[in-house]
Formats: structure tokens, C-alpha cells, sequence
């Protein structure tokens, strides 16, 4: 894996920064006022801590968090694995999407202390820039984001779903509960209902999802 | 997020009693409805008994020809396992009808049933709601109402129930089986499970305090031709404006519950007789008492024409 550039140290700090001022600006959002970080005098009083260890993309990783740590946080703040992006941070965007298990799963709506023991794979563990995952490689071939912010989340559900589709789970747009499953255009925009792109990049994750499929779009 | 401690359960008893000592634990399962529910302080347990390893995720046969479904099967496994494909269709349509891939991999059989509602002053911490904070007013009478329910309702509560697998299993006729701190156990029918609003609509269940789901039990298969019909404002992962969950056989009789326009999955078994008299007769048994709002009321045509166009797609 490649090791963090200064560049994008700093291009965190500098977003972070830039969410913080947000936050703090006067906003109509109900959502923005509940509080980012627990004011300090609950933290004091009643913060409870727990053990978890999982295998994180092959390695074993043990970490003393906060029981309120998020799958999520636990990966980006504490492993630093930041691949995996925090997007509505609600389950209803898909950026957070990991594989547990060989399943996939927001890892923004669990919490690690309920992972014990649990196999995670993120997309720093699917491949490397020199060695991508068949997956990757399609994203980049078809253009398959723009921005980029939800595309970790967009490839590994994408690999979980063709994995969903081999063990024959059928979708809400499945003809027939009870026959094989036809692998069309509408099964894969179905099951990849829950990643939003907000650049509108659909048609090309469908085509480069279609390629590691194996059909044409 | 409030602190909480946190424990793993090891046997039902032991969750249910451990639930029972501190009134303000919860218990933990998919936590897919909980964990958004604690981001935004609207739940704020003190201690969560995670209930993952309890080893309540098969689903087994029962001697009455039925099926046993443990409380922690996962939405996509109930959603494709063989004998719920085969012999309960409208369960598997359902399921697959809610939410995305990656939560349906989470959320379990119990916690769908304990899905609470998305009505949107409910998850705004700064408007009065009597199921946030009881007593404090309903602001969605007389606000924006569209997504509310049309019957079943109360002056204190016009929330729906969100659940697509609860109006299924409504019309399949499940019991829950529910766990007390004692550890004896008991069956709830779907119909008595969850409650209307009246004026507690803190409270969305009969279950007591401590009481733990433990499964819910299908009926032996009934046959006929199973249908999930469902319409959002989105083709997919969105919440149901009406959704309709209808079993036809083949002499025109059946069974139909309503999704979208109650507190609860909304049956009324006069209206299943009305199944072979066509939509129009059965949607006027089942929303016969319906006080819908200005902004609600076009949700009395959409049932009659869902229950029309799944009652076309049973004949084939």
C-alpha cells in the first residue's frame, strides 16, 4: 500500500478545517446541530471504553476504542484507512461500504465493539494502485466516477454483488423468485441502489461492474 | 452519540434480564434503525446488550409444516432462502421491496418488526413529537404530512409503520415469539404486536420490559399466488407511500394487508372476503373508518389502485 503524500495530509487537514467552519456557521439543518463530538464534561464523566480485534485486509488489529466508535471511525481515524469515506454518515449514501464476512454492510450504521473477531476487507485490502482489483481497474477503464468521494464504496459493493449474485439472492427486480437469475442492466442498478453518486456516474459503474461480470451493458 | 456501556449476551434469558435491571438499555442487533436513531439523540441508551451471538439465525422447520425464523436471520437470507421463496413469496417481494443490499445484510427478522417510523418530526430533535418526547404535541398534524397515515391515527400520532417484511408477515399470519427476563417464553400473533398510536404512541409494541424477540413463526404455506406490490416516490430504496401484500388463490379468495397508511401493517380480515368483488370493494372494507389529511388524502386512490394492479399481477 501506498504511504500517505504530504499532499494529501494536508488536503485532509485543509477539508477538515473547512468542515469545522461549516459546522459552526449558522445553519436551518436540524442534523448539523446535533453535536460532531460529545461535549467535554460528558466525556469526563461517562466515557466507556471496550477491546475489539478483527482482521482488517489480512492483518490482525487490536484497538482500545470508545464504545460509541463507529466501524467506520474505528477504520479511519484509528487505522487510518481512509479509502472507506464518510458520506451522510446515516446509511442512507453507501460511501462507508465494506465487505465483513464477504458481505457487504455500512460500516457507518455498526459499531467496531460489535466485530469481534470479524474478517473486513475495505478497499485499501481489494488492491493497490500497482495491483488493482479487477473491479478497479473496470472503474477506471469506464470513467466510472467523477469526484471520486463515493468510488471506494461503489467498487466494494460492487464486488460483493456479484458475489450476491453467484450465490443466487434475488433482487427486488428478479422476475422469478425461483428460477436462475438473469444478469441484467436493471439487476445491477437494483442492487447498487444504496451507493449514491452525486456526479451521476451510473451508467459507467453499471458498465464497468457489467465488465467484470462478464456481459455488455 | 450519549455513552453507554456495552456487554455481549450469551443465552436469550440472560439478554432479557440484563434489559430488565437497566430500564435504559436496549438491545443491540443489526443496529441499522438504532445506531441513526443514537447519532441523532432521538434513542439514548445507557448500556446496549448486543445480542449478535445468540445463535438465532436459522431458520427451521416446524412440526406444524411452518417455519421457525430465528430473530437474528438477516433480511437477505430470509429474503432468499428456498422455502421462503418457494411457499412465501410475499415475504421474500417484501424484503427485497426495503432498503438496500448492504442494510438488508444487516438488519435482522426482529429488529424489521421494531423498525420505528420515519415520519420527519420525529427524527427533528427541534419539534414538539408525543412518540420522541411524550406530551410534547404531534407537529405533523397540521405540518407537512404526505408520507402519514391515513387510518388507525390519533390526536396525539399520525406516524406509519416503515416496515415492508411486518405487512408480509401480517398477511401470512406470524407469531412472534418473545423471551421474559424469567426466561419462560410466549407467543404474541402479528395482529397483536404492534399498537396503535391512542394516546401513548411511545409505546409501538406489546412486548414488555426486558421481553426479548426470540423468532417469529410462519404458518404452514397456504398456497396461492403470492404478491408484494409497492409504491415510493423513488424505483428503489425508498419507503413506502402505500405498499400492498396480497395472497390470491385461485377461486378469486385471499388475504391483503396495507402497508404506508397506518401506525401498524393494516389488515382487516372483512376485506379479504371482499377479494373476488375487485380493489374498489376490498379497499373500501379496509380504509372504511380512514381520516387522511389535505396533503395524505391521494393515499386512499393509490391503495385501491395498488390493491388493483397486485390483484391483476396474482391472475397473471
Amino acid at each position: 500500500m501506498q504511504g500517505p503524500s504530504d499532499f494529501e495530509v494536508s488536503r485532509r487537514k485543509l477539508l477538515l478545517g473547512t468542515a469545522a467552519s461549516v459546522a459552526f456557521g449558522a445553519t436551518p439543518f436540524a442534523h448539523a446541530q446535533t453535536p460532531a463530538v460529545p461535549a467535554q464534561a460528558d466525556v469526563a464523566d461517562t466515557v466507556s471504553m471496550s477491546k475489539v480485534s478483527f482482521n482488517v485486509n489480512g492483518s490482525l488489529r487490536e484497538i482500545a476504542l470508545d464504545t460509541r466508535t463507529t466501524l467506520l471511525d474505528a477504520l479511519r481515524e484509528h487505522l487510518h484507512l481512509t479509502g472507506s469515506k464518510k458520506g451522510c454518515d446515516h446509511g442512507q449514501c453507501g460511501a462507508c461500504t465494506v465487505i465483513v464476512g464477504g458481505r457487504r454492510i455500512n460500516s457507518c450504521l455498526t459499531l467496531a465493539v460489535m466485530h469481534q473477531g470479524d474478517s473486513i476487507t475495505t478497499i485499501e485490502g481489494l488492491g493497490t494502485p500497482e495491483n488493482m482489483h479487477p473491479m478497479q481497474a473496470a472503474f477506471v477503464k469506464h470513467d466510472g466516477f467523477q469526484c471520486g468521494y463515493c468510488t471506494p464504496g461503489q467498487i466494494c459493493s460492487a464486488v460483493a454483488v456479484l458475489d450476491e449474485i453467484k450465490a443466487g439472492i434475488p433482487s427486488h427486480v428478479s422476475a422469478d423468485l425461483n428460477a436462475p437469475l438473469q444478469l441484467t442492466n436493471a439487476e445491477l442498478r437494483e442492487r447498487m441502489s444504496g451507493n449514491i453518486c452525486r456526479c451521476g456516474a451510473y451508467s459507467n459503474i453499471a458498465e464497468a461492474i457489467s465488465e467484470v461480470a462478464g456481459r455488455p451493458a | 452519540m450519549k455513552s453507554f456501556s456495552y456487554e455481549r449476551a450469551r443465552t436469550p434469558a440472560e439478554a432479557a434480564a440484563s434489559a430488565l435491571r437497566r430500564p435504559d438499555a436496549k438491545f443491540i442487533a443489526g443496529g441499522t434503525n438504532l445506531l441513526d436513531l443514537m447519532k441523532l439523540e432521538i434513542e439514548t441508551p445507557a448500556h446496549l446488550v448486543d445480542v449478535n451471538g445468540l445463535a438465532l439465525d436459522k431458520i427451521e422447520a416446524t412440526p406444524e409444516g411452518g417455519l421457525r425464523i430465528g430473530a437474528l436471520v438477516r433480511n437477505t437470507d430470509l429474503a432468499a432462502d428456498s422455502r421462503i421463496r418457494r411457499d412465501y413469496g410475499v415475504l421474500s417481494r417484501a424484503l427485497l421491496a426495503g432498503a438496500s443490499g448492504q442494510l438488508r445484510n444487516k438488519a435482522t427478522t426482529a429488529g424489521n418488526l421494531l423498525q420505528r417510523t420515519r415520519c420527519p418530526y420525529f427524527y427533528d430533535t427541534n419539534q414538539p413529537c408525543n412518540k420522541r418526547r411524550p406530551g410534547s404535541g404531534c407537529s405533523a398534524i397540521g405540518g407537512f404530512s404526505r408520507q402519514h397515515a391515513v387510518i388507525g391515527a390519533s390526536e396525539a400520532c399520525i406516524a406509519t409503520h416503515p416496515s415492508d417484511m411486518a405487512v408480509a408477515m401480517r398477511a401470512l399470519d406470524v407469531t412472534v415469539e418473545a423471551v421474559r427476563p424469567d426466561g419462560t417464553t410466549r407467543n404474541i400473533p402479528i395482529a397483536d404486536f404492534h399498537r396503535l398510536p391512542g394516546d401513548t404512541p411511545h409505546i409501538e409494541t406489546t412486548l414488555q420490559p426486558g421481553e426479548l424477540i426470540t423468532a417469529v413463526t410462519l404458518p404452514k404455506p397456504v398456497g396461492g399466488t403470492h404478491v408484494y406490490r409497492k409504491v415510493r416516490d423513488r424505483a428503489s430504496y425508498a419507503f413506502a407511500l402505500v405498499s400492498v401484500a396480497a395472497i390470491v388463490q385461485r377461486d378469486g379468495s385471499g388475504r391483503v394487508a396495507l402497508g404506508g397508511v397506518a401506525h401498524k401493517p393494516w389488515r382487516v380480515e372483512a376485506a379479504d372476503a371482499e377479494l373476488p368483488r375487485g380493489a374498489r370493494a376490498v379497499a373500501t372494507k379496509l380504509l372504511a373508518n380512514a381520516r387522511p389529511t389535505r396533503d395524505n388524502a391521494f393515499k386512499l386512490a393509490l391503495a385501491e389502485r395498488t390493491i388493483g394492479a397486485a390483484l391483476t399481477e396474482a391472475k397473471g
